[in-house]
């Protein structure tokens, strides 16, 4: 962590030793070994793109000029579903493009601060090797553009970050990236590479409360984050959004945390990462099922997708996962491999409802209707996390909504479900799951529960039916169903 | 400062408090208040002497009928020196204001020169930061409401609610305990001293204006760490040069007391 006090004192002495240089003796600069020498060759345009894409690798043998040219705007857009946040950026997106350069380049950075921006902003690279990691150069109020040089002398995955005061504000409302200073031989070849930044917002409303949300001071200093989510939207990494792979791919993540306060601890549900570099550094580790990111800082972890699935991106301090957002998808297609991973099928080890067969669910009435837009929105912002979005479920972890004898079988039971979670061994289509379902009662309405519920039972080939909201208050009163 | 005087200000400031036109000034007891900003690295008691301050940020239609009478700050006019290209970018010409700048708005994209000469053709000048966050520390209720984080947030929830959006209307926020409206939520505003609130932060050097960018001159140069609202202002004033105009930067006046 760079300490304030000392960077005052190096950048003060910085000044008086420019001072002290200024004779045309000139200042003649340690000589550095990672120093590669001046930029040869035309100068390059970095391809700035949106997450998760990554600039392609570098094939270049000598040091270039790279010219960046970065944009920050003030933009609002959806958090989640029916959210919406005012979000401060770079070119846009949260996190701002993924810069890529080798070390020894120089890059050449353009700011640009929107005109139509609140907010005067600047940029710190922790690629930077001089005061401020480029702030001190490049505060620039709205309709301004600062241009700074500086060669990347580091190998390694790094964060950048505006620094304006107050800077926890201006990172939590979304202003940070990665900038990749790869090693002068490359890096080794990956089939797919994907960009993901982990972040913490802090709105006034609840999760979910839906409409424009404002930042919250009170939750950012008790370090109470609304959302904790993937490249600044819930959802930017699944269903439609997922990350693909095919089997035998190598699957290569550069992951950072910009925070502005949580420590990530990043995990693919079903994957172990082959190597990891620590830190973002040059320690490699092997083997390794859950890393941690610092706050401002990044990892690049690489996987081999041998099994045919869907993975989950999570911070595994899991309710984060599962309550505030931070979840992804990593789908991975082609043969099955039963030798490494199979299902075993397992019947009922109890009585297990009959599996009625199939009829085709009635036309809903007008009220259920109405109820129908509620449940379709409570359905995507909640239930699809885990149920996935077709109500398919994940093999393995969870059980499907979607043609379920469970649910069928007894569909008021699912209202208590809703309400207090469910754990422990159950059956569902002749599979049998053991997971944790949290409870959503405190989250959710009478009405919200009886809305999903009619919802899911009326899709997904479901059987049909209602549940009203007075069933719900009832359940919740401490009724029995049924 | 005799007894007299003082009396004379709060019969100023009660004759005063209902509404009132643009223009008006109303009357600021001095007094004593804790700055956000630290002076030497420690929080500092800063001694405000009584002055008036106008209760609202100066319109486009008040800055209008000054460049009719000074040509010379007229868009198109106005010395390189004293104005950059955004300078009045949001009027349709030089005299016509147009739909992107009503007459009632605040006006916004004017030079800290600008600024300073609008103030001196009424007998005024720009404010100086002190007296400025003296003012502004207040609420409807009380003078220095600071410590509140409700007060706080809903600042920040109207800053921050108008994204994209150019300075709205004025009064809509009622006026605070002083009779002043829209200190805090609106727009910035310049102060007559802005390039010399922290040190090294001549805003005149490139570069040694930035000083407050980095991470840890943040945190050195506010006593007070919990006014984000103010810490956004400071870091839009600061990174202007006096010639600077942009669109959310306007500016009120302040007068000393008749006979000081």
């Amino acid at each position: 962590m760079r300490q304030p006090l000392l960077s005052a004192i190096v950048l003060a002495l910085g000044l008086v030793l420019l001072g002290a240089h200024a004779a045309p003796a000139g200042a003649a600069s340690v000589k550095d070994p990672a120093d590669l020498g001046p930029p040869r060759g035309a100068p390059i345009e970095e391809a700035m793109l949106a997450p998760p894409a990554v600039p392609p690798p570098i094939h270049r043998n000598y040091p270039a000029r790279v010219i960046v040219h970065l944009e920050t705007r003030e933009v609002v857009k959806e958090i989640a579903d029916g959210v919406r946040y005012d979000f401060w950026t770079f070119n846009g997106t949260v996190p701002g493009p993924m810069i890529r350069v080798r070390q020894g380049d120089t890059v050449e950075l353009h700011l640009k601060n929107a005109a139509d921006s609140h907010m005067a902003h600047n940029i710190d690279l922790h690629a930077v090797m001089g005061p401020g990691g480029g702030a001190a150069v490049s505060m620039t109020p709205p309709g301004h553009e600062s241009v700074f040089t500086f060669k990347a002398m580091r190998a390694g995955l790094y964060i950048y970050h505006c620094a304006t005061p107050p800077v926890p504000m201006h990172i939590a409302n979304g202003m940070y990236g990665l900038i990749l200073v790869e090693p002068p031989q490359g890096l080794p070849k990956a089939d797919r590479e994907y960009y993901v930044v982990q972040g913490d917002f802090y709105t006034t409303g609840a999760y979910h409360a839906p409409g424009l949300q404002t930042f919250d001071m009170q939750k950012l200093l008790l370090e109470q984050p609304t959302y904790v989510l993937f490249n600044g939207r819930e959802g930017s990494l699944t269903g439609a959004n997922a990350l693909t792979s095919k089997v035998g791919d190598t699957v290569r993540l550069f992951v950072g945390d910009g925070g502005p306060n949580l420590v990530s601890s990043f995990h693919v549900i079903g994957q172990i990462f082959d190597n990891v570099n620590v830190e973002g550094g040059t320690l490699v580790n092997h083997n390794v099922q859950t890393t941690l990111i610092p706050a401002g800082g990044a990892v690049t972890v690489e996987m081999k997708t041998l099994v045919p699935g869907t993975f989950l991106l999570v911070d595994h301090s899991i309710t984060r996962a599962f309550m505030q957002g931070a979840l992804g998808q990593l789908v991975v297609t082609g043969p099955a491999a039963p030798a490494i991973y199979d299902k075993v099928s397992s019947g009922p080890v109890a009585s297990s409802p009959a599996a009625a067969p199939m009829a085709h669910a009635a036309a809903p009435t007008a009220a259920v209707n109405d109820a129908m837009a509620d449940g379709k929105r409570v359905f995507g912002q909640i239930c699809a996390a885990c149920h996935q979005g077709n109500g398919m479920g994940l093999p393995g972890a969870f059980p499907p909504l979607a043609m379920s004898d469970y649910l069928n079988a007894n569909p008021k039971g699912a209202i208590g479900i809703v309400l207090n979670g469910l754990s422990g061994k159950i059956t569902v289509n002749n599979t049998g799951y053991e997971s944790v379902m949290p409870a959503f009662g405190a989250q959710l309405s009478d009405d919200e529960i009886a809305h999903v519920l009619t919802y899911v039972l009326n899709n997904f080939n479901n059987k049909g039916g209602t549940i009203a909201p007075a069933e719900v208050k009832a359940v919740r009163a401490g009724d029995k169903p049924r | 400062m005799s007894m007299r005087t003082h009396i004379g200000l709060l019969l100023a400031l009660l004759a005063t408090a209902p509404a009132v036109a643009a223009a008006d000034y109303v009357a600021i007891p001095g007094g004593v208040f804790v700055s956000a900003l630290a002076v030497d690295g420690a929080a500092a008691r800063i001694a405000i002497e009584p002055f008036a301050m106008r209760v609202e940020p100066v319109t486009n239609a008040e800055f209008l009928d000054f460049v009719r009478m000074h040509p010379e700050w007229q868009r198109g006019q106005v010395s390189s020196l004293f104005s950059g290209p955004q300078y009045l970018a949001a009027w349709q010409g030089p005299l016509t204001l147009g739909p992107d700048a009503r007459p009632e708005q605040p006006v916004t994209d004017v030079s800290w020169f600008a600024a300073r000469a609008f103030c001196a053709s009424e007998q005024a000048r720009l404010p100086s930061w002190y007296e400025w966050e003296y003012v502004a520390a207040a609420d409807v209720t009380r003078r220095d409401a600071r410590q509140d984080p409700a007060r706080n947030q809903s600042i920040l929830d109207a800053i921050q609610g108008s994204t994209g959006a150019r300075p709205g209307a004025i009064g809509w926020h009622p006026a605070d305990v002083w009779g002043v409206r829209d200190l805090n939520r609106l727009l910035w505003e310049w102060t007559g001293d802005y390039a010399a609130m922290f040190p090294n932060a001549d805003a005149r050097v490139p570069g040694a204006g930035a000083s407050l960018a980095l991470c840890g001159g943040s945190a050195l140069a506010f006593a007070d760490k919990n006014q984000f609202a103010l810490m956004m202002r400071v870091a839009a004033l600061t990174a202007l040069k006096p010639a600077d105009a942009a669109p959310r930067v306007g500016f009120r006046c302040v007068r000393d007391p008749p006979g000081e």
